[in-house]
């Protein structure tokens, strides 16, 4: 197992170049080459999550061994929370593409879409696999540069322009992220994250790490818009074509963004109550105002994305919960408790969100229009697209039975017990607002005006498109099995465990 | 897009070859001297861009040109990958393993498999500045016509 982690990244990356040289002779060869490449990915990742169990699996790329224990070569790092993020990316990655086969008939060169789709899902599992700092910060730039590109795939005028403001905030992303990538490496002279964590806990200088934790904290954020650098979010997932709304959503936000930043500050820096209380206050600030933005859009993308920023908010607010709790070193079991219920929220925002946004993609590929006043009636002709988006927008407004009610559940109770009550209450408040909004995207979508004569020669969408939903939707039901103890145990203690057991990450890489 | 006179045309002919011949020197040294395949590769597509500058080339031609350039790079980049990914099947099974004879140091043939992803890397940077620059020209001639 140890032996095939680069296949991750060197799967999609030699994929995306192979459907340059070969969808030039083949017209049709390009989306199935990139189905099948996602598809074994996939799987492939299904296989590491069964396998990977609490010890990380650690790779050095160039069999370069460490020198007086001290990494000198390139790691890459497998353990549990990785593995999660590892089957978000490639398993929604393999539904879009999929979807993408009938969707994006519409758009000319192909090629170029299925290419740098690939090129994005190498570039996040890279960052996610990656064991130091500055392969980080290079996969980070292979998946958002080609998610400019994708965002822009229209060349419309709308999509110019939110692919612009994408590009400007990602760049002074990216150019704070190198800011504090070099000032870490200046004092600690490495940029493997588990021997920077051993430098660390020699000597901890705080006021100097302080400015480098808020670079940090800055530019992931921007990548994952939490709340005061969220401005490019909904030009951009509003924009993009859907399957591709649906990765920016559903993935990269979360695999650029908020796994660094958890990985960073849980395994990487030591957690000061200053930098947890910011970053509790940051997600709580994301929860809030995201949802209140959402709920007056007419824009059914644009609601989806400032739901996005809301419910990124979410698994924000648990994890800072959990940092509170650890760095004042009490109750260990509630900051457990928190982190889950983060990550478990992480992996359903992942599923129904990408289903949402994929819903959306399939009414404007059949009436031609975003604006939800303009529809209506739509159960009736499309009822696939209505079961669906039904199921995901129960879940993500924390219905029982669906997988949002769980994780928003477990967030509740953990900031319940840990007292945090403003906290819980704000948590309930926002999951009913955000009820409201998607009452009014059902209503308006699929019932209002059914007497509608517009709408009634409407068919379905075709069959990859109904069957992604369908998986993703069958997937929502049955993530919430994870709320389960002994499934729990199996598939989310681990990525639990490497996280709040905060020395743990460093101590079994390096092996001191 | 119009050539430029005669007297640049025939500096350029002099010149052309000298730079690119230079840009492989310095890819194929890489292992040994300052540069190697990016600093190679931007000095070969900077001759290419002196030719296509000095002598034009009408619309379609360069779209033709853009077109197997744009192979080129792909192909590059996949043998770049290939080597890497051989390094499982030789060796102590690692990606990205040397897995050749290292040879003497300072000799032309020597490090192993470096010289190979220089060589590679020059081609892939050769052809995708090349394409830049060939992007731009196509898309002001495009909004000319």
């Amino acid at each position: 197992m140890n032996q095939l982690v680069p296949l991750f990244v060197v799967i999609p990356l030699a994929g995306a170049f192979l459907i340059m040289i070969l969808g030039r002779f083949f017209s049709e060869l390009n989306k199935y080459l990139a189905s099948a490449i996602l598809l074994i990915l996939a799987v492939f990742s299904i296989y590491s999550l069964v396998t990977t169990g609490e010890n990380p699996a650690l790779y050095k790329t160039g069999g370069w061994e460490p020198v007086n224990k001290i990494p000198i070569g390139i790691y890459m790092v497998m353990d549990g929370f990785t593995v999660i993020v590892l089957c978000i990316i490639n398993i929604v990655g393999f539904l879009s593409v999929f979807y993408s086969i009938s969707y994006i008939k519409r758009y000319t060169a192909e090629n170029y879409y299925y290419s740098l789709f690939c090129l994005m899902v190498a570039g996040m599992n890279g960052v996610v696999l990656s064991g130091d700092l500055f392969n980080i910060f290079v996969f980070l730039e292979i998946s958002v540069i080609s998610a400019y590109a994708l965002v822009a795939f229209g060349v419309e005028k709308n999509e110019l322009e939110a692919s612009f403001k994408y590009q400007v905030l990602g760049g002074i992303a990216s150019f704070l992220i190198l800011f504090g990538i070099g000032f870490i490496y200046w004092k600690t002279k490495t940029l493997n994250i588990a021997d920077i964590r051993h430098v660390f806990s020699t000597g901890y200088n705080r006021t100097y790490y302080l400015f480098v934790e808020i670079l940090i904290l800055t530019g992931f954020g921007l990548k994952a818009a939490i709340i005061p650098f969220h401005a490019w979010l909904p030009d951009a997932h509003s924009s993009a074509p859907s399957p591709i709304s649906a990765m920016l959503s559903g993935v990269l936000i979360k695999a650029a963004g908020i796994y660094v930043i958890i990985r960073l500050f849980f395994n990487m820096f030591i957690i000061t109550e200053n930098m947890a209380v910011l970053i509790t206050t940051l997600g709580t600030l994301s929860m809030v105002i995201g949802v209140f933005l959402a709920i007056g859009q007419w824009d059914i993308k644009r609601l989806l994305a400032y739901h996005s920023i809301s419910q990124m908010g979410y698994v924000v607010m648990s994890a800072g919960i959990g940092m509170i709790l650890i760095s004042r070193g009490i109750k260990p079991e509630i900051a457990s408790l928190a982190v889950a219920g983060g990550i478990f929220h992480l992996v359903n925002h992942a599923v129904f969100k990408g289903l949402l946004f994929l819903n959306a993609g399939a009414i404007e590929y059949t009436i031609g229009t975003r604006d939800l006043r303009e529809m209506g009636g739509l159960a009736k002709s499309m009822p696939a697209t209505h079961a669906t988006s039904f199921v995901a927008s129960m879940s993500i407004s924390g219905i029982p039975p669906f997988n949002g009610f769980f994780s928003k559940l477990i967030i509740i109770i953990a900031a319940v017990l840990a007292k945090f009550y403003l906290l819980a209450a704000l948590a309930v408040i926002v999951s009913i607002i955000t009820l409201a909004s998607f009452l009014k995207f059902q209503r308006y979508a699929f019932f209002n005006n059914s007497d509608n004569n517009k709408n009634l020669n409407i068919k379905e969408v075709p069959f990859p498109m109904i069957f992604s939903m369908v998986v993703l939707s069958i997937l929502c039901v049955f993530l919430s099995l994870l709320a389960i103890p002994a499934v729990r145990d199996v598939f989310l203690t681990p990525a639990i465990n490497i996280l709040t057991d905060t020395l743990k990450y460093s101590t079994s890489i390096l092996g001191k | 897009m119009k050539g430029m006179t005669l007297i640049v045309k025939k500096t350029t002919q002099l010149m052309a070859g000298i730079v690119f011949m230079y840009g492989i020197y310095v890819i194929v040294h890489g292992h040994l001297t300052p540069g190697g395949g990016f600093a190679g590769g931007v000095i070969i597509a900077g001759s290419l861009i002196l030719v296509t500058l000095a002598f034009g080339s009408d619309f379609l031609k360069l779209v033709k040109e853009e077109a197997g350039t744009t192979l080129i790079e792909s192909f590059a980049t996949l043998m770049f990958i290939l080597i890497a990914v051989s390094g499982f099947f030789f060796g102590t099974r690692i990606f990205f393993n040397n897995f050749l004879p290292k040879g003497v140091v300072g000799h032309l043939i020597s490090a192993g498999v470096l010289p190979l992803y220089n060589i590679f890397v020059g081609t892939e940077v050769a052809a995708s500045i090349f394409i830049i620059f060939l992007s731009l020209i196509i898309f002001k001639e495009e909004s000319a016509q």
